[in-house]
């Protein structure tokens, strides 16, 4: 390779030799682009995560922290109830959340890729409009409608539909699932768009001629090819919102506490790093093993579809 | 239009899409059974005719009927055809066996039933075997039957095929055409093929329309597409055509009397339109000779010099000026002689000679 580098440009010096190699070599060259972004993550999420995953095996008491290895914090855990209440809370919201938002994304995703002949771009920028804001402003204002005060509230009190303000629509489950609806709604709808959007036309008229009606096909071509959007919009809303712990804070109330809200309050007030770590890594793994469950079954359930 | 024997009736159908129209007043009639093609250039309205056969298109005046039933209110998915299309449309998410199978899931078939007659499509299509693959994996050839199989096992009254063959290489195309032409005559469902190959359209048709512009242009079997077209539009889109301008002097008996640029005064046989002083007379570069001397006999000969030619083998295809004519005249001949010698060299001058009878005359 050194011998035929310098025949190649006999003139170039060391400088000139690395170039070459890097032009010449594949992988290096792979390397060479990735590093920036490999600093990153190995920098700002390996070594944080392996340093979790350590202090979990460790253990708190009151201000100094015991590095023996301990499993403790693991078979608190696994043991005790508020644990597993507020896990299964947050996978029951996070799941309604995924549902809710995968369901009301779908038609809006279909209209853009199916119904919509020109200015495709500008309705995609419209969809993510509410992007535009922060997202705790976009949680703030949905206080403001769902609030004793709000937009509701005191809309149906002027119009006499009600008398005094309906108690149900804040700090609880629900006010948690319809703001994390709307926030995580542009995650869904793009990754169903393009998957609508690369079906190809001729599939449907297919369909049609082989006799199907419109609603046969949907579910028999459609909605299986769309599948890995549907897949990915549900993994890029349900991993997310599990750990969300803004929403549950400003519009749970205590009835819509999450594990994230925990996991929180062991890296601050409860200042119990180690439990917090198990908490953390606990719901990671239990998170994983659900999505890939809901990916295999969504595979298996499309396959069944003929 | 009363036809009496038309299994597919096509009314005064046009098609209009904004400004622009595709289709424009088409009357056919599709006879049971047949093999009918419809043959143009990219843009002539084939295609549309055929969706709106299928029902994927709907004509914006006229009727199709097919079988004696008006189809203008009946959905696509509810006619009596099925189609072929261009790019085979295989669903990529079913095996082959689903791909084949899915027209026949609704009707509540027994499992039993549906699997014999997947079976014997699959037979069919000689792709037994195959029942268990992703259609992603498969060759083009295999897709295009494929698609055909899962059509034909509905067993409709009409196929509609979308220039089905366009994709494939020479050779398997040439396959395909017999394949089709052979399974066509077994089964007996009326096809309605599209394409703009012509030499396709000559070889599996027994009637092809000649589609420009939205307007059918000539209705006829390939025979007599070839020999009889009945305008210059269809003489030059079917094989080569030698045009010759010309002025009628009279009808003297059988013949018509013309007098056409660069042939001189001839005398061809009476066409069945009205003639009226100009007229164009067409001539196949098979139908004409080469000779170096004045051929004798009951023929009509002119003089020219070959422009160029060109050696194929079995025959060779040569480019004659003619005086007083603008584009070179084209003339094939077949090397019935095993020779070495080139004496027909480029600029010799040549005698062109032709039986009146190889004569079209044409509207002019």
């Amino acid at each position: 390779m050194t011998d035929h580098a310098n025949t190649v440009s006999p003139a170039a010096g060391s400088f000139g030799r690395l170039r070459l190699a890097v032009t010449r070599s594949e992988a290096l060259r792979g390397l060479t682009l990735m590093s920036p972004t490999l600093f990153v993550v190995v920098a700002a999420m390996a070594v944080p995560l392996m340093l979790m995953v350590a202090y979990s095996f460790w253990s708190q008491s009151y201000v100094t922290l015991d590095t023996s290895f301990t499993l403790k914090n693991y078979t608190d855990v696994v043991t005790r109830d508020i644990y597993h209440i507020l896990f299964l809370r947050s996978v029951t919201i996070s799941g309604i959340v995924t549902l809710v938002t995968v369901l009301l994304a779908y038609p809006m995703a279909y209209f853009v890729a199916f119904d919509v002949k020109k200015n495709k771009l500008l309705w995609l920028i419209l969809l993510t409009l509410p992007f535009w804001t922060s997202y705790l402003l976009r949680v703030f204002s949905w206080k403001v409608i769902l609030g004793y005060n709000g937009v509701i509230n005191s809309g149906l009190m002027s119009m006499g539909v009600i008398a005094e303000p309906l108690q149900f629509l804040l700090y609880n489950p629900f006010s948690v699932i319809v703001t994390l609806a709307h926030a995580w709604a542009a995650f869904a709808i793009l990754p169903i768009y393009v998957s609508l959007e690369k079906i190809d036309r001729t599939l449907l008229e297919a369909a049609t001629d082989l006799g199907d009606g419109p609603v046969r096909r949907f579910f028999r071509i459609t909605l299986p090819l769309s599948m890995p959007g549907v897949i990915a919009a549900s993994l890029l809303i349900f991993i997310p919102t599990v750990g969300d712990y803004v929403t549950p804070s400003l519009v749970g109330g205590t009835g819509g506490v999450m594990i994230a809200n925990i996991i929180q309050a062991q890296f601050s007030r409860a200042n119990n790093w180690p439990l917090g770590s198990a908490l953390a890594i606990s719901t990671m793994l239990a998170v994983t093993a659900i999505a890939c469950l809901s990916i295999w079954l969504a595979k298996r359930g499309t396959a069944a579809i003929r | 239009m009363a036809n009496s024997d038309a299994f597919i009736d096509i009314r005064a159908v046009s098609k209009r899409f904004g400004s622009v129209t595709a289709v424009d007043g088409v009357d056919l009639a599709i006879r049971q059974g047949e093999f009918f093609s419809l043959l143009g250039a990219s843009g002539c309205g084939k295609t549309t005719l055929l969706r709106m056969i299928a029902g994927f298109e709907m004509p914006t005046e006229g009727d199709i009927l097919i079988d004696g039933q008006v189809m203008t209110d009946v959905p696509a998915n509810r006619r009596p055809t099925n189609m072929v299309f261009q790019n085979y449309a295989i669903f990529p998410h079913l095996t082959v066996r689903d791909n084949i199978a899915y027209g026949l899931r609704k009707d509540g078939l027994p499992r039993a039933d549906l699997d014999r007659k997947v079976d014997a499509a699959l037979e069919m299509i000689k792709l037994s075997g195959y029942g268990a693959r992703r259609s992603t994996e498969l060759s083009g050839g295999q897709r295009q039957r494929v698609a055909l199989a899962r059509a034909l096992i509905k067993r409709p009254k009409v196929l509609l095929l979308d220039e089905p063959l366009g994709a494939l290489d020479k050779k398997l195309r040439e396959t395909m055409q017999l394949e089709l032409r052979q399974i066509q005559d077994e089964i007996g469902i009326t096809f309605v093929f599209v394409t703009h190959d012509q030499e396709e359209a000559l070889t599996m048709s027994c009637r092809v329309a000649v589609m420009a512009q939205g307007r059918v242009m000539q209705v006829a079997t390939p025979r007599e597409l070839y020999e009889t077209p009945n305008s210059r539009a269809v003489a030059s889109f079917i094989g080569t055509m030698n045009f010759f301008e010309a002025t009628t002097k009279g009808i003297e008996g059988e013949r018509l009397l013309l007098d056409a640029q660069g042939l001189g005064g001839i005398a061809a046989p009476v066409p069945g339109w009205q003639v009226n002083g100009k007229a164009v007379v067409a001539i196949r570069p098979e139908k004409l000779q080469l000779s170096l001397d004045r051929p004798q006999g009951e023929v009509s000969a002119a003089q020219g010099t070959i422009l160029n030619s060109t050696y194929l083998g079995d025959r060779s295809h040569f480019h004659v000026r003619l005086d007083g004519v603008e584009a070179p005249i084209a003339v094939s001949a077949q090397n019935v002689e095993r020779s070495m010698r080139d004496d027909l060299d480029d600029g010799t001058p040549v005698w062109l000679s032709w039986r009146d009878t190889a004569m079209v005359v044409l509207p002019g």
